[in-house]
């Protein structure tokens, strides 16, 4: 690395965070009401939301991550591009829609809609804060590598700087730009991250003359595996635990997006389910045109850099794309590769600083919405100017708190690899959020006492199994190498926690007392498909 | 509700492509029946009755059912679907591993047929949302609101 690409990177990083602060400080003129902080006023078109939506989604684990495990792993890396997309499907026909006609700001908003307010808000709250945390703390940690791996500097203090910086960046995006200005930032770095991939695509195409054969032949001669690269099993193939441990994820993958809370808030800013729908099918041609790009570059790096370089230069393969954009301007030292590599590493920070936005706004309305307005106001009369002013307050310095718990847990998980972190928030997301939901929205004989249970059914199993598998002791690679309580084989609890939330759902509701209130699920299901008393 | 009235009938179809091309196609089955609720209801004081009085209304069990029968099934094929493609990748990789096209093998093959299920579903759905759902739903809207005003 040379000082080319860190002055030039860190010039193009300046000018995205100075344009970011730009559009907070023209936000945070508005007034603010809960509607503006939390909904950003709902009148955003399904285009803007749309391209949001794909910001919010779209991580820098996704654009260096599976383009490096690609790279590496061939075929392999190339399963998360798919689960990641299809999960969208669930969103766009099952959800959407939906919880844009029943909601207000967050997900125990569609839920205590049929449920009693109190315990329901406490358990999608609480549910709500953890998945966003562990979300939260994948993207800032990966934050950190990324700047070490661009940036140059290995020493640790560079890293810890960079975490405090995004966290404090993001705090302060959200306590005085609320929706409205993280929708924008949101949008913005979408353009630049489609732009980035896009101008990156059409160049390995133009490098083999646009014949995708002879991209693959070449993918597979630089990985050094032969025709092997393009085929399952060089990543999950060595054991059954391992494929378990797949499957696992490919089903947290693929049922999880439609339980992450701050996928969920952005339904509530455009005024109509229809809106909602349209902002889902923009996000989806978006969405999956990036994956699709993410593979044409995971097989570029191979074929142009080499799976052994990418290998060298980061064992996780988090460098391939930036490797790839150095190679494809030219080679290190000339000035296309200079600029290549720098845009790759300004995008991809945009990206980090976008994603975790979003995710402390989402949380934070959780924690002002439904756990502080449950907790702290039994008694005082709901509705009225004076507690929308309030929730906002309490949005602000719960967006400042779950920043400072956000920087310390990633501090302390610096080493860890940022991956399972991001699998472990869709796998709680999964069995947490989900079941709940879904029963809500379309099972009749739901009770409150089900939802509590599906939540908490699938939030504790979801985490206890984490705790007892080997990401966190038992193999060296542990977060506590020196001790072994492992009791669980997989990685992802997925596979176990998702039936698990499902199954307390139905148990708690068939060993309910009270029976489902009838007239609440009419107006579930009457608000729900038509719009009718939609806010 | 200004809010909707603007985006309903504002700017819809200027800026968005998919929709345009959706549509392009002409729905050619029968129309969504007209609205009419059971008429003789009282003055609509209490929600909880109007709402359970549209929920058993005709329209509405129309557009439900319009609903749950494209979604159901939709659902559980693509979950399917995708399902067998992750265990196929781990059970099978032999099978996978077979070249297919020059150098796509089954694996890559069947990975870029997701994507194509995917943006295959996503217009299916939005056309049929857009042609057999949307007015009935509106109208449905705005009725239940009128009574209960």
């Amino acid at each position: 690395m040379t000082g080319n690409h860190q002055g030039l990177a860190l010039v193009l990083f300046t000018v995205f965070v100075s344009v970011t602060l730009a559009i907070t400080a023209w936000a945070g003129r508005r007034r603010s009401s809960s509607v503006e902080f939390f909904a950003g006023g709902r009148l955003f078109s399904p285009l803007e939301n749309g391209f949001a939506i794909a910001g919010d989604y779209m991580s820098a684990a996704s654009f260096l991550g599976i383009s490096g495990l690609i790279a590496l792993f061939g075929y392999d890396g190339m399963l998360y591009s798919v689960g990641f997309l299809v999960a969208w499907l669930l969103v766009l026909l099952l959800v959407a829609e939906l919880v844009r006609n029943c909601g207000r700001y967050t997900l125990a908003d569609v839920l205590t809609a049929r449920m009693r307010q109190r315990p329901v808000r406490i358990a999608a709250g609480t549910s709500s804060v953890i998945v966003s945390v562990l979300y939260l703390v994948a993207q800032m940690v990966g934050a950190g590598s990324l700047v070490s791996l661009l940036l140059g500097g290995q020493g640790s203090a560079a890293r810890t700087w960079t975490v405090i910086g995004v966290g404090a960046l993001m705090v302060f995006y959200v306590a005085f730009g609320g929706m409205r200005a993280t929708t924008w930032i949101q949008i913005v770095k979408t353009v630049l991250l489609m732009g980035g991939t896009i101008t990156l695509t059409v160049l390995v195409l133009l490098r083999f003359h646009g014949d995708l054969g002879a991209l693959l032949r070449s993918a597979a001669d630089g990985s050094g595996h032969g025709r092997e690269f393009l085929g399952p099993g060089m990543l999950y193939g060595q054991s059954w635990t391992d494929r378990l441990d797949f499957i696992s994820l490919g089903l947290a993958l693929v049922l999880g997006t439609a339980g992450l809370p701050h996928i969920l808030s952005r339904f509530y800013t455009v005024p109509t389910a229809r809106s909602a729908r349209r902002s889902v099918v923009w996000a989806i041609g978006l969405i999956g045109g990036f994956y699709l790009m993410t593979i044409v570059l995971g097989f570029g790096a191979a074929a142009l850099v080499g799976s052994h370089t990418v290998r060298a230069s980061n064992a996780a393969g988090n460098t391939a794309v930036p490797l790839l954009a150095l190679d494809l301007g030219g080679g290190a030292g000339s000035t296309g590769g200079t600029v290549l590599f720098a845009v790759v590493g300004a995008v991809a920070f945009a990206t980090i600083l976008a994603v975790v936005a979003g995710i402390t706004l989402a949380s934070s309305a959780s924690v002002a919405h439904d756990l502080h307005a449950t907790l702290r106001r039994r008694k005082a009369a709901p509705g009225g100017k004076r507690r929308e002013n309030q929730d906002v307050r309490v949005a602000r310095v719960a967006a400042v708190c779950i920043g400072g718990v956000a920087i310390a847990l990633s501090l302390f998980a610096q080493g860890q690899n940022v991956a399972f972190l991001v699998g472990l928030a869709f796998a709680v997301a999964a069995s947490a959020n989900l079941p709940a939901l879904l029963f809500t929205l379309f099972w009749r004989r739901f009770t409150t006492r089900g939802t509590v249970w599906a939540i908490y059914g699938g939030l504790v199993p979801a985490v206890a199994l984490v705790v007892l598998s080997p990401v966190v002791s038992g193999s060296p690679q542990s977060l506590f190498p020196g001790v072994d309580f492992q009791y669980f084989p997989l990685e992802n609890p997925g596979l176990v926690s998702i039936p698990l939330g499902f199954a307390a759902g139905w148990l708690g509701t068939v060993l309910s007392r009270e029976r489902a209130d009838e007239d609440k699920f009419a107006e579930v299901e009457v608000r729900s498909l038509t719009g009718a008393g939609a806010v | 509700m200004n809010e909707h009235d603007q985006a309903e009938t504002g700017g819809l179809r200027v800026d968005d492509p998919w929709y345009d091309v959706l549509a392009a196609g002409e729905w050619e089955g029968p129309e969504p029946p007209p609205v009419s609720l059971p008429s003789q209801a009282r003055p609509a004081d209490d929600h909880a009755r109007v709402y359970r009085e549209v929920q058993a209304s005709g329209p509405f069990q129309e557009v439900r059912s319009r609903y749950r029968r494209f979604v159901f099934p939709a659902a559980a094929a693509f979950l399917a679907w995708y399902l067998l493609y992750v265990v196929l990748a781990t059970a099978a990789p032999r099978l996978m591993a077979r070249p297919l096209l020059g150098e796509l093998n089954v694996a890559m093959v069947l990975g870029l047929a997701q994507f194509a299920s995917t943006f295959l579903l996503t217009w299916a759905y939005a056309r049929h949302a857009r042609l057999r759902r949307d007015r009935a739903a509106l109208d449905l809207r705005w009725d239940t609101q009128e009574r209960m005003r």
